[in-house]
């Protein structure tokens, strides 16, 4: 990192440093969120072999949830007005996590779970479907207008030397840690080792009395939850000044690359990808514009993800972390 | 029937594309009424004449088409794929600079059909061959995430080529379907503009319509007879398990490779034949969803199958058309109907502000979804219950219905 911010120092002076101390700071907030959504992923993928394409369709609707609960409904705050109003709200959205969570509950019960064993193209297809399914219902809640979220944050900000930076990053970055350490904890709990064994050899696992299918509700509960975090902390200031749309949904796609860079089954990849992506995304909004690269057009912060993507599978095709598919005859 | 239709005495007659004579009258009948649907002289399907639908039906040719190239990619050579918006944009995009017109905002050399249409294939072929490459070298779920990623790059690409897509929002218009040997000033055949044809008072729609059905019959010949070959014996035996395929001596990054070629080509000429029957395209339509429209109509139609995919292709473009003409139905029996017609489709509809109901007819009010929200849940959920209920497809239900008749009276 030191060389670069050098290269620009001698640049651009203070200028430069400024650019590139927030365009790594808003970065790292942007990852972890990737981080965040990344790590529902994986964690639906390690134990039922199913890649999650109603990821950002559940994120959008655990924004909303939260949306309606703090803002609409003011649920549980109204019971709790001794509260302060940052702990209201962190209510709400954790009482939000949670109904998405159940929404995963039912979602594997009714569709996943009657696919275990089909073709992965059908697999694929039916969490596309569920996507739709979300999605529209999610959109039909909403409205036309984008709904704010109620966050007592706002867009409050403060200087770290050089960088200004958001309070909600701040926050973002707090529960993305709590998560992973909540993530890491709970694979050396007794459900966690479960899973664990579940995702590395289904039939041994069942054997040892452990049930298979408690275990796959388990983990799309828990990845519901996630992408519902992911979800709100996406619709807050720095992201989207507007709060949850139906844009909202969108933004998850851009977490398959992060999930694909540190490898489909790597808790430790998702992380690592996760920032890479929103690092990459950061860097390419502040450098990649202006009159030079204007033959990239708008929106090329966008498809960054998936050129870093399609890069790192050049290199190696099972991502930074994955473990290398052994074929058999 | 000269003899047992299921003996047979030869590979040749056991490889035919109709091994029975049922299956030869049946598909003759089935051209004849498909030519015919136009001229209204059919009973039972004079409404198909009606230009709506015709427009409707002349979609599903050309979306069968693509669908096709699907087909050959993931149905027989197994490989997923998200992507195939992006080979449809590619196709659209070297039609519209081909035979566009000239001295417009956005690139065209006013070449006629049989330049661009063809060219179209052609160079989305030459792309998906040189993508391929990469893109084999992952596989099953990689790939489906590599895919997915070229039709955002796409998308992004689309959009920032503004003199040749027309920019965001705002898109180009593309070459129209006339057949002119070179620039002359009248085509020889013309299909924008109603008139007499071969003596027959005919409808711009209508003419429309037999061009791309005869495209379309021509695909599926192909999409056909390539299950035939070496060439897609070789796909199947790499879909079904590439290993061992590749123990046997079957090239096997090869023949992905010309399976994304082919399935590409295909791509670029429903992309080309789209721009012109649409006339007018935005870069954002070359998206996601257009990836899965066409996976969608494999997996309901009975992925692997052409009759399958065909049945698909139909399948999703007719049933918005349907949902469109059953929410109307509803909300006018809601509000003209008696008795318990009404009630239920009171229940289901909303006409009025304030009044509950699944479905609102009124524009963009809530509680209900609006009509194009409706589609698009339906379309889900049909798409879910398929997969659960039947992973055949369309094409399995038509087999339970074919061996059931089989040995009807008796169960087997």
């Amino acid at each position: 990192m030191m060389p670069a911010i050098l290269v620009f120092a001698e640049a651009g002076g203070q200028e430069a440093i400024d650019k590139f101390a927030n365009a790594t700071s808003s970065g790292i907030a942007l990852g972890a969120i990737y981080a965040l959504l990344a790590l529902g992923l994986v964690l639906i993928y390690k134990a039922t072999q199913v890649l999650n394409f109603a990821h950002g369709a559940l994120a959008a609707l655990g924004a909303f949830f939260a949306a309606y609960l703090a803002t609409v409904l003011n649920f549980p705050g109204r019971y709790a007005t001794f509260l302060p109003l940052t702990m209201q709200w962190l209510l709400s959205a954790l009482v939000a996590v949670l109904i998405t969570a159940l929404v995963g509950l039912v979602l594997e019960r009714l569709a996943i779970r009657p696919m275990i064993g089909e073709p992965l193209f059908s697999v694929v297809m039916i969490t596309i479907a569920l996507d739709i399914v979300i999605r529209t219902i999610t959109d039909d809640f909403i409205g036309n207008n984008p709904r704010p979220l109620g966050d007592p944050w706002g867009a409050d900000v403060f200087n770290v030397g050089p960088a200004i930076i958001a309070k909600s990053e701040v926050a973002t970055l707090i529960v993305t840690l709590i998560c992973l350490i909540g993530i890491a904890l709970f694979f050396r709990s007794r459900y966690g080792v479960a899973m664990r064994a579940t995702a590395f050899d289904q039939e041994a696992a069942m054997a040892q009395g452990i049930s298979a299918g408690r275990i796959f509700a388990l983990a799309w509960a828990i990845g519901a939850g996630l992408a519902a975090t992911a979800g709100i902390f996406s619709s807050l200031f720095p992201r989207s000044s507007i709060g949850v749309s139906n844009t909202t949904a969108f933004f998850a796609f851009r977490a398959l690359p992060a999930i694909v860079i540190g490898g489909l089954d790597s808790i430790t990849g998702a992380v690592v990808g996760g920032f890479i992506v929103g690092l990459a995304e950061s860097y390419a909004g502040a450098y990649l514009v202006g009159d030079t690269w204007s033959f990239l057009g708008l929106g090329f912060a966008g498809v960054m993800p998936y050129i870093v993507m399609l890069v790192v599978l050049i290199v190696r095709p099972y991502g930074l972390f994955g473990t290398e598919e052994i074929r058999r005859v | 029937m000269r003899n047992r239709p299921r003996l047979y005495v030869s590979y040749a007659s056991e490889m035919a594309l109709l091994p029975t004579w049922t299956q030869k009258i049946a598909a003759l009948v089935f051209l004849v009424i498909l030519v015919l649907i136009p001229f209204g002289v059919i009973p039972g399907l004079g409404f198909l004449a009606d230009n709506d639908w015709l427009k409707i039906l002349s979609r599903v040719s050309i979306f069968a088409i693509g669908a096709l190239g699907l087909h050959i990619l993931s149905g027989l050579a197994g490989q997923v794929s998200l992507g195939h918006a992006f080979f449809v944009g590619i196709g659209a995009y070297t039609a519209a600079i081909l035979g566009g017109e000239v001295g417009k905002g956005t690139w065209g050399l006013g070449l006629p059909i049989w330049i661009w249409l063809p060219a179209a294939g052609i160079v989305a072929a030459l792309i998906g061959a040189l993508i391929a490459p990469t893109a084999v070298r992952v596989r099953g779920i990689y790939l489906a995430i590599v895919t997915l990623g070229l039709v955002f790059v796409g998308e992004w690409l689309f959009r920032s080529l503004p003199f040749i897509t027309g920019g965001a929002q705002a898109g180009r218009k593309f070459p129209t379907f006339e057949f002119r040997f070179w620039q002359e000033e009248v085509p020889f055949l013309d299909f924008t503009s109603d008139g007499p044809w071969f003596g027959i008072q005919m409808t711009s729609e209508a003419k429309t319509y037999i061009l791309l059905l005869v495209f379309a019959i021509i695909t599926v010949i192909v999409a056909k007879n390539i299950q035939r070959t070496r060439v897609g014996r070789a796909f199947m035996s790499i879909r079904d398990r590439d290993i061992a395929a590749e123990v046997m001596g079957v090239a096997d990054t090869k023949h992905k490779v010309m399976a994304f070629a082919l399935s590409s080509a295909l791509a670029g000429v429903t992309g080309a034949l789209m721009g012109a029957f649409v006339g007018r395209l935005v870069p954002e339509g070359f998206s996601l969803f257009l990836s899965i429209q066409f996976v969608a109509a494999l997996l309901i139609g009975g992925i692997g199958t052409v009759t399958g995919t065909l049945l698909g292709a139909t399948f999703v473009l007719v049933l918005p058309r349907v949902v469109q003409d059953l929410t109307g139905l509803l909300a006018s029996t809601a509000q003209t109907g008696t008795g318990w017609t009404a009630a239920v489709a009171n229940f289901f509809v909303s006409t009025a502000e304030g009044d509950p109901g699944i479905v609102s007819t009124l524009p963009g009010t809530s509680p209900g979804l609006n009509v194009a929200q409706f589609n698009l849940l339906l379309y889900g959920l049909l798409l879910i219950a398929f997969l659960i209920f039947e992973p055949l497809g369309l094409y399995g239900i038509w087999i339970r219905i074919r061996n059931y008749w089989k040995s009807w009276p008796f169960t087997y």
